[in-house]
């Protein structure tokens, strides 16, 4: 892996900032992937941090280039390291050749004296510099690094600090030390050769509606702008501003799908707040008045309830009404919603979930990603009913999945769950700017008005029909009265344990099921990239897609017979197109960041086949390219075990 | 139907066969209940009442309006999300006391937060019927009816205080066999601007043989209430539940949770406290929103013939753009 983080050879700046939560990395994070996004570049950044508030280790992962990037790697070409803590952590991270930027007043500080390093991590680290012959401190891990290639960049942070302070008026000059987040931006574009201007426009995306916060960050920038130049003639790694190629959205994952459920006409959203669920509410909240082109605005309905009980509950009975509705969550509080999803399911109510997995069981870690939730999101709730599971893979697919799920649920009047994870709801970076208004809405057999060739006491809402959907007017609708019940019931909705009714009904529910199966294009169902008739086939789906296409790329650059399987539609399943892309393949593995294999498991229960290889990760990061492509060629050379765990990452 | 014509709790009935036990209190409160449909004047797609589980929840089934039989413990998440999509929809919540402050306590007292214009009937019997007559959270301590095993080792929620202290805009009470006040508090609590609610005492003639009928007409004692028996009602006692000003909010609410103290042989019906100077959560979706009113989440036309929709999108992706 050393020649392939050598800077000056690969197409792809990997750029890690870290410091304590609440000391500006995220605000670090976005000036500089909005600076490189005006030069023109593509940005692709992830977010790793503490269930804290404040003052708990957090980093931000950005990734640039000239080309669309697919996913994080595992070594940066730049850390910087606002506090003696992410230095310490993120160092040995640095490729060979890469720079370190640290804050040279941290040197002295051992890592067995940083509380919020786990002792785990600071014995590796103390081991490491002895190992190297050096004292067990930041200098000499530093000293260390340097040994193997790493370039040293002493930013003296407090001093610039101290200088700046009396520029500012004395009610700002207390606060300069938050500006520690922006001098780190200066000092790393001026590494990677970009423009003073560009620096600033990345500032003004950011600071530029508070112009006393903006003045004092452009201070800090260019001061650390300028601290970097001596430094910057020596870094191999250098990006030119590019031409961009039409326009580009620079989102994160929650925002995302937020888009994506307003394309979708999704008019009601519940939700109780939960790590990585809630930003996409509170961006739909902060959009509650949504402008129509004729200059008026329509109600985007958010209310923020007292469980996700009721927020599940709630969705369900304002689309009764005809809402457009939806809930956003994670696990613990889909695990809430499992009555309410089921009384959706009988009453054949379209509601949407969205499922922001993360780490399990229980509270797990909270902040950190897995895949654990499929399996769950298939069989949720009690008894035996459809439901839609979606997944997607990239922020394109979420704009796209978040408005699609809307029709799927409309449609076939079943619930339906969008399947994502920390990871994706993260993410953040710049998409090709989808085009919004190209997006349809369809509402299937939806009735909103009063036709007197439909009007009928009590109205049979649940008629049994060839396809299985029956007509569906809203609630308050004159002369379409007609009863929704938890219980099972007849066509107009009233309690019935009569056994051939019962039937009848559990047969229209699937049959309805069977329908969308048919008749959803493959387009929409799954991807396939690489061979035709692979070496090895890796089947995945949802957040790994990208460390899987790029470790593709890698492995067929290196001449290996590979190919991609990515699943999107998991509920209902396709089924022949896993069949028809594994018997093409020699072997085929399945890559899930979860325990047991949840996909592979899924794959055998639906096909028969058994995968070859299972390829899991539980460690609460996402899945980088490096581990995909070493076992891939593992397996290839015939030395894979049956089930490999993935543990890369920070 | 001519809206000139005059509606009648006839228009309200359904056919469905009502299997609630014989000498139900549940029966009155249906009775009553389309009686004040009719009185109100309402059209039947106007109205949807929703209930959660239980014999109480069966309610809607035998309603000529939208119905919504819903989960236990949930009727007012699904009845807010049916309101706040289609304010013009009139929403009856109908429950029971298990189902109310046991299972969905926490949705209880957060409605109250909320002040939606809808209508909670509360059918509080102190028994969990349709689970063969387990204690339900009303029943006081000590008391032993003949379902219990033993006496009951929890003591009771007062749902006067809850609701009050909750912050329900609108909380009276009423009893089952006197169907003319409780069809008159029904068109009240319904006609109330905000959350209301109705605690209506009601015998469980299978279960609950204590608090019978007999009971609340205190054939057992000489308790001399103004209908010959435990009940009087509130107006006897001239109390004026209205807050008229702001400033009289909170003495109200003490003075609601003073009379919902009384118990035993003296049990008060009618308004306990009416306050309408708490805007309605619609209103405050509208006051942020003025197409609210207009343009529900349910009445929204999403997208035009070709499907596709007429958001302007440009303001929103402003911010995202590079």
């Amino acid at each position: 892996m050393a020649e392939k983080g050598s800077p000056d050879q690969i197409p792809l700046l990997s750029w890690i900032v870290g410091g304590a939560q609440g000391s500006g990395v995220d605000t670090a994070a976005t000036t500089f992937g909005r600076a490189c996004a005006h030069a023109g570049l593509e940005v692709l950044g992830k977010r790793e941090f503490y269930s804290n508030i404040k003052g708990r280790h957090s980093y931000y992962h950005v990734m640039v280039s000239p080309q669309k990037i697919l996913s994080h790697e595992e070594h940066a070409h730049i850390v910087v390291g606002l506090d003696a803590e992410s230095s310490l952590r993120h160092a040995r991270e640095v490729a060979a050749g890469g720079a370190l930027v640290y804050n040279p007043a941290h040197a002295s500080v051992d890592p067995h004296d940083v509380p919020t390093l786990e002792h785990r991590v600071a014995d590796e680290i103390a081991a490491h510099c002895e190992a190297h012959g050096q004292p067990t401190n930041l200098g000499g891990l530093v000293k260390a690094e340097e040994k193997r290639g790493v370039r040293p960049v002493p930013i003296p942070f407090t001093d610039l600090l101290t200088a700046l302070a009396p520029k500012l008026g004395a009610a700002y000059a207390m606060q300069i030390e938050r500006v520690a987040n922006t001098i780190a931006v200066g000092v790393s574009l001026a590494l990677v050769g970009l423009e003073e201007e560009i620096l600033i426009q990345g500032l003004k995306d950011v600071f530029g509606k508070r112009p006393k916060l903006y003045e004092m960050n452009e201070l800090g920038a260019k001061a650390g702008f300028e601290a970097a130049k001596p430094f910057a003639r020596a870094f191999p790694l250098k990006l030119a501003p590019q031409k961009a190629h039409g326009p580009r959205l620079f989102l994160t994952g929650n925002q995302a799908v937020a888009l994506g459920k307003l394309a979708g006409g999704c008019r009601f959203q519940t939700y109780y707040p939960i790590t990585p669920a809630s930003d996409e509410s509170e961006f739909l909240e902060a959009r509650e008045a949504l402008p129509l082109k004729d200059g008026s605005t329509v109600p985007m309905v958010v209310v923020q309830t007292e469980d996700e009980i009721a927020a599940i509950t709630m969705a369900t009975g304002a689309a009764l009404s005809g809402a457009r509705s939806a809930t956003s969550t994670s696990g613990p509080g889909f695990s809430l919603m499992m009555e309410g999803l089921g009384w959706a399911a009988i009453n054949e109510v379209p509601v949407v979930v969205s499922l922001y997995q993360r780490s399990g069981p229980s509270t797990g870690m909270p902040t950190r990603s897995e895949q654990g939730d499929l399996m769950f999101a298939l069989h949720a709730g009690h008894g035996d009913f459809p439901r839609f599971v979606l997944a997607s893979g990239d922020l394109e697919e979420l704009v796209h999945d978040a408005a699609w799920i809307h029709d799927l649920a409309d449609i076939y009047q079943t619930p339906a769950i969008h399947l994502i994870d920390k990871a994706l709801a993260v993410s953040s970076g710049t998409i090709p700017a989808p085009d919004l208004d190209a997006i349809t809405l369809d509402r299937g057999a939806l009735i909103t008005t009063n036709d007197p060739k439909t009007a009928t006491y009590p109205f049979p809402r649940f008629k049994i029909t060839e396809n299985g959907v029956s007509p569906r007017p809203v609630f308050g609708l004159e002369g379409h009265i007609f009863y929704v019940t938890g219980d099972e019931a007849d066509e107009v909705g009233h309690i019935t344990e009569d056994p051939v009714i019962r039937d009848r009904k559990m047969v229209k529910r699937r049959r309805k099921f069977e329908v969308a199966a048919r008749d959803i294009p493959e387009s929409r169902k799954w991807s396939y990239f690489g061979a035709s008739d692979p070496d090895l086939l890796l089947v995945s789906w949802g957040s790994p897609k990208g460390a899987i296409l790029h470790a593709l790329h890698d492995l067929e650059a290196r001449g290996r017979s590979v190919a991609f399987l990515q699943i999107r539609l998991i509920e209902p399943f396709p089924a022949d197109a896993v069949r028809k892309a594994v018997g093409r393949a020699k072997k085929f593995a399945v890559v899930e960041a979860n325990e047991s294999g949840q996909l592979a498991d899924i794959i055998a229960m639906r096909t028969g086949l058994l995968a070859h290889h299972r390829l899991n990760k539980t460690n609460g990061r996402p899945v980088v390219p490096a581990e995909v492509e070493e076992l891939s060629d593992k397996i290839l050379k015939g030395s894979a075990r049956p089930r490999e765990v993935m543990t890369l990452g920070s | 139907m001519a809206a000139s014509i005059a509606l009648t709790a006839k228009d309200f009935k359904t056919d469905v066969h009502n299997d609630w036990c014989p000498g139900c209190g549940d029966f009155a409160i249906i009775t009553a209940l389309q009686m004040a449909l009719a009185e109100l004047n309402l059209r039947n797609h106007q109205v949807a009442v929703v209930s959660g589980v239980g014999c109480s929840a069966k309610t809607p089934h035998y309603i000529k309006t939208f119905g919504a039989h819903t989960l236990h413990g949930r009727l007012l998440p699904y009845a807010i999300g049916v309101k706040l999509a289609n304010p013009e929809i009139t929403v009856i919540g109908a429950g029971g006391d298990g189902d109310g402050l046991g299972i969905g306590a926490g949705h209880f007292v957060n409605a109250g937060r909320r002040n939606v214009d809808l209508t909670y009937l509360f059918f509080n019997n102190g028994v969990y019927g349709l689970t063969k007559g387990q204690a339900s959270p009303t029943l006081k301590l000590g008391v032993k009816p003949k379902s219990l095993p033993s006496p009951n080792i929890n003591e009771g929620i007062n749902p006067i205080w809850l609701a009050v202290a909750s912050g329900y805009t609108w909380v009276g009470r009423s009893y089952s066999f006197d169907v003319k006040h409780l069809k008159e508090m029904i068109v009240r609590a319904v006609r109330h601007k905000g959350l209301a609610f109705l605690d209506i005492l009601q015998p469980c003639p299978t279960y609950n043989d204590i608090n019978t009928k007999d009971w609340y007409s205190a054939k057992d004692v000489a308790a001399g209430g103004d209908v010959g028996s435990r009940i009087y009602r509130l107006e006897t006692k001239g109390h004026d539940a209205v807050v008229h000003s702001a400033e009289e909010q909170d003495g109200k609410m003490l003075k609601a949770i003073e009379l919902g103290a009384e118990w035993g042989d003296r049990i008060p019906i009618g308004v306990f406290y009416q306050n309408e100077h708490v805007p309605t959560f619609e209103a405050r979706i509208g006051a942020r929103n003025p197409s609210y009113l207009t343009a529900p989440p349910g009445r929204q036309r999403l997208s035009g013939e070709d499907g596709r929709t007429d958001i302007n999108f440009e303001p929103m992706l402003k911010s995202l753009r590079v």
